[in-house]
């Protein structure tokens, strides 16, 4: 008792070099985890992508679209179970800054290609009914309080116009790291428009998605797919999600390698700045760890009091950095384009890490003058003139 | 006669720096009995902390025999040291060396951290301590808050407060004025009289010196 009460003085004792040194610990220990972070939802959104799914796209760019007639020819393909497409319609909701991602589907098939949107029978048969309906995601839902029966209005800009639609089903994230944050709308809805404002724009899709049966089979069946087209007008390039996924923003993996080892070097300075700390204030008491000695404490009460210190700045500063970690990637979540990362929450690995990194400077930066205070002799240690 | 309580045989301590040996005491042989109020003199340099901290079990000779207390403690391991120093030696050091976040009380406890008492004795013990040297009014002010002299005494009560056989003091009064170096000298006198302390105490001051019962000169790792 009196020993962690003494700790606990001891921690105090300078309290601005105590503050500096544990607000630097919260810091980088939020920085820490605002990078591992992003490196691992980086992952995730890999992850999710799933094994057994294509997607084909214009061979010059993602942008081009695709003619509708290419579903009968890709769906005829061995070991293709369902193909469907998608087209990013845009639009503006309010204002600009409400962002989130909107596209024109096939009501008909999309759910069977993303089974990870889980929608229950009677929406999904509602949707599927009304022309001008439209499915969104849970998240959405929550953030904008969209329920059954109302009526969003969009303002298009890529495809012109006002529109509304009838929210007729809401979909639910299967697993945590499904993006339940869009908004499906009926491509045959768009496609009318366009029939009649701009008939150029008709029939056309954004990408395919094609369900496959077999994951093994998933490059000879893209070489199918883009041999059928091959020398058409519209050629295209097949890839699976995952590798659509990290091509996507490719590049962008370079830069998440260094930030994940950016995020360990941060502990590393950590550490110093701490071990810096303890060394200082273990060295102005070197003295009294000698009369410690004296009065007959163990090598065992000295470990308890230095480790014990700098364990207690350094679980201080964890706790504090972890806690600003929450609201700050909150922040940071609402700061990046929503379709950059699926999903965008700490993970409770991170905040483990981020603990245990936290313990191990703690461990870390008393070695040294745990060691010192050990080697000491009490003699010299009572002749020290700090 | 009363029984030898220290008994320092043949004692040589030399420090090495480097290779580098500097003898300090040279084959010193010292016998002190119960109850005595041993002050050792001599100039600076001459050995007498070294000598002290033999006494004490802080430091181990070079070579000699060291008994006190009945325990021949030159074989004593560091832990076992430890123990015996916390049950049979007292210190009072010339700048005191309480700890600056405790309280007196808590500098007084601290060595009864290591017994087994219960938090209730432990408080018994240190009223009394600090009862004996006068401060118990002061018991929850911080060293800072206290004199120099209310310090020193706050160090006996925390030499006392495990009841040990023998005090050693190295220069106690050597950084208090003349009232409270009085009132410090006083209270050791009263220790050795009517707590029946074996009390070796290291000073310059002759004044100091005075109180004891025998006084022995220290010159250049020599008894005279
Ligand atoms: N830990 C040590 N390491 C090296 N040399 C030491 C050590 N302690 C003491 N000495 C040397 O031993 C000699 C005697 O020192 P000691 O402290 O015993 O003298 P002293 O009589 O107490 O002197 P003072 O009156 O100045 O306190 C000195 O030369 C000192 O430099
Ligand atoms: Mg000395």
């Amino acid at each position: 008792m009196r020993i962690l009460k003494l700790i606990f003085k001891n921690a105090l004792r300078h309290k601005l070099r105590s503050g500096l040194t544990i607000l630097g610990i919260a810091i980088a220990v939020f920085a820490f985890g605002l990078l591992r972070t992003v490196v691992s939802m980086w992952y995730v959104g890999i992850e999710a992508s799933a094994a057994n799914r294509l997607i084909t796209r214009q061979a010059v760019s993602f942008i081009f679209t695709l003619p509708y007639s290419y579903k009968e020819q890709i769906a005829k393909l061995p070991g293709v179970e369902e193909v469907t497409f998608m087209n990013w319609f845009g639009g503006v909701y309010r204002d600009k800054s409400q962002f989130f991602a909107r596209m024109g589907v096939d009501p008909e098939t999309v759910f069977d290609v993303y089974p990870e949107f889980v929608l229950a029978a009677d929406q999904l048969d509602a949707f599927k009914r009304e022309r001008n309906s439209c499915v969104v995601g849970a998240d959405i839902a929550r953030q904008y309080g969209f329920k059954l029966g109302d009526v969003i209005q969009l303002e298009g800009d890529i495809y012109p116009g006002t529109w509304q639609f009838v929210v007729r089903g809401i979909y639910t994230p299967r697993n945590k790291t499904t993006d339940a944050t869009q908004m499906f709308i009926h491509w045959q809805m768009i496609d009318e428009r366009m029939r009649a404002d701009m008939p150029t724009r008709a029939g056309e899709v954004g990408w395919y998605i094609i369900k496959i049966k077999d994951p093994a089979r998933s490059a000879v069946i893209s070489d199918q797919v883009d041999a059928l087209f091959k020398n058409s007008r519209a050629e295209t390039k097949t890839e699976t999600e995952r590798a659509f996924t990290q091509g996507f923003i490719s590049g962008a993996s370079s830069i998440i390698e260094a930030m994940n080892f950016i995020s360990f070097i941060i502990i590393g300075i950590i550490m110093l700045v701490l071990g810096n700390t303890m060394i200082m204030s273990a060295r102005e008491r070197t003295r009294e760890y000698a009369v410690f000695k004296t009065l007959g404490f163990s090598a065992g009460h000295l470990v308890g009091l230095i480790l014990g210190e700098s364990l207690f700045i350094s679980a201080l500063g964890g706790a504090l950095g972890i806690a600003i970690t929450y609201p700050m990637v909150e922040g940071f979540s609402q700061a990046i384009p929503k379709g950059f990362f699926p999903i965008f929450i700490v993970e409770p690995g991170t905040v483990m890490l981020a603990g245990v990194a936290a313990l191990i400077v703690g461990i870390a930066a008393s070695i040294f003058p745990i060691q010192r205070a050990l080697r000491m002799k009490i003699v010299d240690g009572l002749r020290f003139i700090g | 006669m009363a029984n030898s309580i220290i008994q320092v045989q043949s004692v040589s301590k030399s420090y090495f720096r480097d290779t580098f040996e500097i003898p300090v005491l040279r084959n010193l042989s010292l016998e002190v009995h119960e109850g005595e109020f041993v002050a050792l003199m001599g100039p600076s340099g001459s050995g007498k902390t070294t000598l002290l901290n033999l006494i004490a079990g802080i430091d181990r000779p070079t070579s000699g025999k060291l008994i006190v207390n009945g325990t021949d403690i030159a074989t004593l391991n560091e832990s076992a040291l430890a123990k015996w120093r916390a049950a049979n030696v007292g210190f009072v050091f010339q700048f005191y060396n309480l700890l600056p976040v405790l309280t007196a009380f808590e500098n007084v406890e601290l060595p009864l951290l290591l017994t087994s008492l219960s938090k209730a004795e432990r408080k018994k013990h240190v009223h009394v301590a600090l009862s004996v040297v006068g401060l118990a009014d002061r018991m929850h002010h911080y060293p800072k808050q206290l004199s120099g002299g209310q310090e020193q005494r706050v160090a006996i009560a925390r030499a006392i407060v495990t009841d040990p056989t023998i005090l050693v003091a190295d220069e106690p009064t050597g950084d208090l004025d003349k009232n409270s170096a009085a009132e410090v000298l006083t209270l050791l006198d009263r220790l050795n009289k009517e707590y029946k302390k074996t009390i070796v105490m290291v000073t310059h001051d002759p004044h100091a010196a005075e109180k004891a019962s025998i006084i022995r000169h220290l010159d250049k790792g020599e008894l005279q």
